[in-house]
């Protein structure tokens, strides 16, 4: 639904082919491409680029310890919706994924966990069903098998081609975590830029820990919505990750590098010690 | 979403000056507009769900509740006026009600936010479901709003949080819970108070993910096209119906309300019969099954 947040970040860097690095758009530091690729294409003031989910888990995985769950589930055009399968083929294509989240369990620094990590590149990260029953799944999954979750959102928030059972995958979601967490177990999410709508509304904000990644946008209603509805500017930084945490809805910010060191000291901290 | 409160707001100022502020009873207004349109388009169904003086959550506690005592507040921030909630008698049987609504005056629609909650509102709801699990009562909730409110306190209090936290929690919640859409059913602002054991629709109600505006304004790049988003969206309560989302739709008529009335008893007495382990299983599974999708067998290679 936030269509205007994608428009830039998609792109390339805006410099010249011939000219290897990339110029942040916050503070303008340049950096020579491979090493901006290296810092996860995260600036040094934490302006960052849309990560892919492979990248992601690769930034926090441990070496091959990554397998994928579930990653044959195809999505249907359920209410036959206009140009609804083009567009898939069109994500398809875009972000070499079937869906917009890859599932799946992982160890990191040796701890074992389940992970879900959503993807812009996918149409623009949206929840239709197959997104909902993929988290669902891991959730499920995890609560069998006493794993921790760790998740990361970046969502325009619902997938409107999927009309009522785009929204009903909240309530779906929000039911698997609940059994997670009233079973124990831990769930951190990292909200990543941009976090909104449903995914805000629901598995986003569910988490034990919430973590966000700098300057990201983290919203229910996006900022062009809310312009529109109070017909006013809103000021510098509304719903940023600074803000956000200001305001008592995320519990801390961390770096794309500082990530994985981060995530081992807490799932440490949170294994059960054999009885 | 609620991003044409104001245009909304003056239309409802025309309209209330030419009804001079007095309101049809909705008994009439059933005989009258309502039950002489045909099943119409989709867009004629939007239209209908939003009549300002359509049956509400309000009209039902007027008629089928007695002793009803209202309560107020998150205990957190503050009293959303966008939701009501309270508790009363439904014969004998001691009920919490949570009503979303628009309002139906111009007075009532402006202290009502025109239906749009704050975060408070959703937290007042989860606190009074709470309240009404360790009392053992069931709960009812009537929705009616066009979104969640979007607005800059709603951002800053977290209105994604507070619906995230209701979902959750009403998912669970260890008493029954019947949710009666009555009107619009908007986004995430209504599914913040329909995660129930049963969701209804009122005949002329509509529940989707974006409004006709919104999904036109996205997807054509064109408001006016609405119309043809409405059909697309699937929202009407036949649809619904057909999909499984919902589990009744309620005919408007001039019995609307005792019928409403006889049908929620016995739906509440018989879900007081379930063991509360089963009343949650069901209410896992009921969502937990919505969805198409194909899973195949071999592994594709997108490229
Ligand atoms: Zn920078």
């Amino acid at each position: 639904m936030l269509k205007h947040i994608f428009k830039k970040p998609n792109i390339e860097p805006e410099v010249p082919v011939s000219i290897e690095y990339h110029k942040c758009i916050d503070c303008g530091t340049k950096v020579d491409l491979r090493k901006f690729e290296d810092d996860l294409k995260e600036c040094v003031c934490g302006k960052s680029l849309p990560l892919s989910a492979r990248k992601r888990i690769d930034s926090i995985a441990d070496k091959s310890s990554f397998v994928e769950l579930h990653k044959n589930l195809c999505t249907v055009d359920i209410l036959e919706f206009k140009d609804y399968k083009t567009k898939l083929e069109t994500a398809k294509k875009a972000s070499g994924e079937l869906e917009a989240v890859i599932v799946g369990h992982c160890s990191i620094n040796g701890l074992l966990c389940c992970i879900f990590v959503m993807d812009t590149h996918f149409f623009m990260g949206s929840m239709g069903v197959v997104v909902g029953e993929k988290i669902t799944r891991i959730f499920e999954y995890a609560t069998i098998n006493n794993l921790p979750v760790i998740g990361f959102c970046a969502s325009g928030g619902a997938r409107m081609q999927e009309g009522i059972f785009s929204l009903m995958q909240m309530a779906k979601t929000s039911g698997a975590i609940k059994r997670h967490s009233d079973k124990g177990l831990l769930y951190i999410s990292d909200l990543t830029n941009p976090t909104t709508g449903g995914v805000t509304a629901s598995f986003a904000m569910e988490s034990d820990i919430i973590i966000a990644e700098p300057k990201s946008l983290i919203a229910f209603a996006g900022p062009r919505v809310i312009e529109q509805t109070i017909k006013q500017k809103l000021p510098f930084g509304f719903q940023i990750s600074d803000f956000v945490l200001n305001k008592g809805f995320i519990d801390l910010i961390v770096k794309r590098k500082e990530l994985k060191p981060e995530l081992a000291k807490l799932l440490r901290m949170h294994c059960k010690s054999e009885k | 979403m609620a991003n044409d409160i104001k245009n909304k707001h003056n239309k409802t100022k025309q309209s209330a000056k030419k009804s001079k502020l007095k309101m049809q009873p909705y008994q009439d207004l059933a005989k009258t507009k309502l039950a002489k349109t045909d099943p119409g388009s989709a867009i004629d169904m939007v239209a209908k769900a939003r009549i300002a003086d359509r049956m509400c959550g309000s009209d039902f506690i007027r008629y089928a509740l007695t002793d009803f005592v209202e309560l107020h507040g998150d205990r957190a921030y503050g009293d959303d006026n966008a939701i009501t909630c309270g508790i009363g008698f439904l014969d004998d049987l001691a009920v919490t009600v949570i009503t979303l609504e628009k309002g139906k005056t111009t007075n009532e629609r402006i202290k009502r936010n025109f239906g749009s909650a704050h975060p408070e509102g959703y937290r007042k709801a989860l606190r009074l479901m709470k309240q009404a699990e360790k009392f053992e009562r069931p709960v009812i909730c009537f929705v009616d709003t066009s979104g969640a409110y979007c607005g800059i306190g709603a951002e800053e209090r977290g209105q994604g949080h507070a619906i995230a936290r209701n979902l959750m929690e009403m998912m669970t919640l260890n008493t029954p819970i019947l949710s009666v859409l009555t009107g619009e059913g908007g986004s995430g602002g209504a599914l913040g108070l329909a995660v129930a054991d049963e969701v209804w629709m009122m005949q002329n109600s509509i529940y989707s993910v974006i409004s006709p505006e919104g999904c036109a304004s996205i997807l054509y790049k064109d408001e006016k096209k609405s119309p043809e988003a409405a059909e697309a969206l699937k929202l009407t309560s036949k649809n619904l119906l057909s999909f499984g989302i919902v589990e009744q739709i309620i005919p408007e008529n001039d019995k609307t309300l005792s019928n409403l009335k006889t049908k929620i008893l016995e739906k509440l007495h018989s879900l007081l019969q379930l063991d509360p382990a089963e009343l949650i299983k069901r209410r896992y599974d009921r969502f937990r099954k919505i969805g198409k999708y194909e899973e195949k067998k071999e592994i594709l290679i997108v490229n």
